[in-house]
């Protein structure tokens, strides 16, 4: 039998059934009555204590929603989902009032430890295991619909940032929330983005103040536990004038044969001179190898660079979930300001990938960048799509564009969709593309050296990617390297 | 005495054609062997055969390697073993460092043999040393596999690896092809750095002109998937000079 062959079989069979992530933490939560109608929407807005005019901007998206029908244009095929059969609300219920991380629910903090988390500021300043010259990052944990701990919030205050869950943020700094919610995507922007605006729960806020450079890395991690319960988050992160914030987001959810939502927004502003860096690694359960299970994402994520010489980056490492349906993108409105794009995309077993970008050229010498790499395993399907447009007065834009696929195996496809509009005669840009299969002479050349079948893969797969992998940080490289070798290969390390 | 590497009545397939029909030969440690042949006698087949590569079907005879069944081997275990194929065309692995590659593939092979892996800087020490021997600049290192590597390059940075590896058996497939003269000395200086009466090289070529650099001890003569002469070393000059032609009725 042939080399690849042997590859793509033990692939087939391993695959997806190995999600380390797929345990289950039984646990009391308090939800909202199942279903999506006016009532579900007040009740998660009091559930928030929210003020009046939050409740009005979910009851209008609420209402523009109804209007609206599912879009069909991704290259991604699943049964209707049923709105009314999903749990829009569920949080862990709480023993008694938390006022520090000591009094949060045991069995929460045993999921998040499992998961690697690190939850427990303490141990970390206090260094127990910690190898020298690793940076701290600050997190925050959101368990289904609500987040159960932010670390590190002293710290953080002293250099003024906020960093805290959206739903803290709406009472304790409004003026900010109103100002920016919204802006970037807003409630009718799409048909997933709308239902979000009406009935997200929870998610992070951040606001990095004039002038400062955010002192740590911070990191929110999504957890879906409950059954049958959607996850709406909504992140905000605003970097004023002359300021810089990296940011790091990880997703997992159980093993469940059902199929769970999430449909996530995520809003990125940047005022002049300022800088975002955001980076994914998702990894939420993809089914199991027959395709049963596993979570639909269907996620709005958008970058503003609202300010002159600002700029935005994406990284994504997607292995993860049942069906992606994902484009990060950026708005170059200031004048010279850049937009970055790098992704990697795994698709195995029977899962679905529709991911890309948008680059928007608005203003004056903009810049942006896109490196995609997707590889395609099993019977997946795994599709680049993307837009890069300059506008009339997007005088000097500038983009280049490099989308790699690799097949792994003859039952999976990649594709690549790519929107260029240039109405502005001075625009340049590149796009570059190429498909290639695994070589069964590379791997041979690889065990002839000594390596096994499987790390041979793991080795070239990760020379594939290795340009956006050196986009993330340090530590998440270091996890995404892993991730992508299990996903693989399964060969649990 | 054991022979290192003994292929025993060898038949092998590929597809519906039989590709060698009952090659024999035997090396011992210290030896130096050429297969010498025309194009399509299955010389190159009888390399990817005793390495391991997938596509060909062996329906008679055995190869030992030290006495043990090589072909029950999975390609790895061959190579952990000491079986080194010095390839034809090496391959080309974007995005992995030359320098990354040569460590995996080494501390592969030493714990598949129960040893432990090299520390950093060991290692580094010692890719250090062979590079400079074989005049491999560091800046290679760092590149791709063989990424943008000339032809001579390439070849280098197979010995090197052979050098690294320290393999028992190392067979060096058309080393020749595609160097120029120059690129063809330092190559072949490298080989005959690695000469040692512990291990064995089996050299494939089609001309004599490398054997003047890599003195063979025997010279075999392949045609039609036999081996149909064996002499000393002065049997290479005499097919220099007579050409394959004479054996082609003989197989």
């Amino acid at each position: 039998m042939a080399a690849v062959q042997e590859t793509v079989d033990r692939v087939r069979r391993i695959d997806v059934d190995q999600y380390r992530y797929g345990f289950e933490t039984l646990i009391e939560s308090d939800k909202a009555p199942k279903g999506l109608s006016e009532d579900t929407v007040r009740f998660i807005s009091a559930k928030k204590s929210e003020p009046a005019w939050m409740l009005e901007w979910r009851l209008e998206a609420y209402r523009r929603w109804l209007t609206m029908t599912e879009p069909t244009w991704a290259r991604v095929n699943y049964p209707k989902i049923d709105y009314q059969d999903l749990y829009y609300y569920s949080a862990p219920k709480p023993k008694k009032q938390v006022a520090s991380l000591d009094e949060i629910d045991p069995e929460i903090l045993k999921t998040y430890e499992k998961l690697g988390i690190p939850l427990r500021e303490v141990e970390v300043l206090e260094g127990v295991v910690r190898p020298e010259g690793e940076r701290r990052i600050a997190v925050d944990a959101v368990f289904d619909s609500v987040s159960v701990a932010t670390t590190f919030q002293k710290e953080l205050k002293q250099a003024g940032v906020i960093f805290m869950p959206i739903s803290e943020a709406i009472r304790e700094h409004p003026e900010l929330v109103k100002k920016y919610l919204g802006t970037v995507v807003p409630t009718s922007d799409n048909y997933f983005a709308t239902l979000n605006s009406a009935v997200f729960s929870d998610g992070s806020f951040v606001y990095v103040p004039p002038g400062v450079r955010c002192p740590m890395e911070l990191s929110t991690y999504f957890r879906i536990n409950e059954r049958n319960t959607g996850q709406f988050e909504r992140t905000l992160i605003i970097a004023d004038k002359g300021a810089y914030v990296s940011y790091l987001e990880g997703c997992t959810a159980p093993q469940r044969d059902e199929n769970q939502l999430h449909a996530a927004v995520v809003e990125l502003v940047t005022l002049d001179d300022a800088e975002i860096k955001y980076s994914t690694v998702q990894n939420w359960y993809p089914g199991n190898s027959e395709g049963i299970g596993g979570i639909y994402n269907f996620v709005t994520k958008r970058g503003d660079c609202r300010g002159n010489n600002s700029k935005i980056s994406w990284t994504q490492v997607e292995t993860g979930s049942a069906i992606t349906w994902k484009y990060p993108s950026c708005i170059l409105r200031g004048d010279n300001s850049r937009g970055e794009f790098y992704s990697i995309a795994i698709s195995n077993g029977h899962q679905q990938v529709d991911s890309g970008t948008k680059m928007i050229h608005l203003g004056k010498n903009t810049t942006s960048r896109i490196i995609s790499k997707g590889i395609a395993a099993g019977v997946s399907q795994n599709t680049y799509r993307g837009l890069v447009t300059a506008h009339r007065k997007a005088t000097g834009a500038r983009n280049f564009t490099a989308c790699d696929s690799l097949l792994i195996g003859d039952k999976c496809g990649a594709h690549t969709v790519p929107y260029v509009e240039a109405k502005n005669s001075s625009a340049l840009f590149e796009h570059e593309a190429t498909t290639s299969k695994i070589s069964e002479d590379v791997l041979f050349y690889c065990v002839q050296r000594g390596l096994s079948q499987e790390e041979a893969v793991g080795l070239v797969v990760n020379g594939f990617v290795k340009d956006v992998l050196q986009q993330l940080p340090m530590e998440f490289a270091v996890e995404a390297q892993k991730l992508i070798s299990i996903s693989l290969e399964g060969s649990v390390g | 005495m054991t022979a290192l590497l003994e292929v025993k009545d060898l038949k092998v397939r590929v597809e519906d054609n039989e590709i060698l029909h009952g090659l024999s030969l035997t090396v011992n440690p210290g030896e130096i062997h050429a297969i010498m042949g025309p194009n399509g006698s299955g010389k190159s087949t009888l390399s990817h055969v005793i390495a391991g590569k997938p596509g060909y079907e062996v329906t008679g005879g055995e190869i030992l390697f030290r006495g043990e069944d090589l072909l029950e081997m999975s390609p790895d275990e061959r190579a952990a073993k000491g079986v080194f194929l010095a390839f034809q065309y090496p391959v080309e692995i974007p995005g992995v460092a030359t320098m990354n590659f040569l460590r995996t593939a080494l501390n592969a092979q030493r714990k598949a043999r129960g040893e432990s892996e090299f520390s950093t800087p060991d290692f580094l020490k010692k890719v250090r040393e062979v590079a400079a021997r074989l005049n491999i600049p560091q800046e290679m290192l760092r590149r791709g596999v063989n990424v943008g590597f000339s032809g001579g390059e390439k070849k280098r940075n197979e010995i090197l690896q052979m050098a690294l590896f320290e393999p028992a058996v190392c067979i060096l497939d058309e080393m020749d092809s595609g160097l120029d003269i120059d690129a063809l000395r330092v190559a072949a200086d490298g080989v005959n750095a690695l000469r040692s009466p512990e291990r064995a090289m089996v050299v494939i070529t089609h001309y004599q002109r490398l054997l003047n650099y890599i003195v063979p001890d025997f010279v075999h003569v392949m045609s039609k998937g036999r081996v149909v002469k064996s002499g000393g070393k002065e049997l290479a000059l005499e097919l220099e000079a007579s050409g394959y032609a004479q054996f082609e009725d003989a197989a």
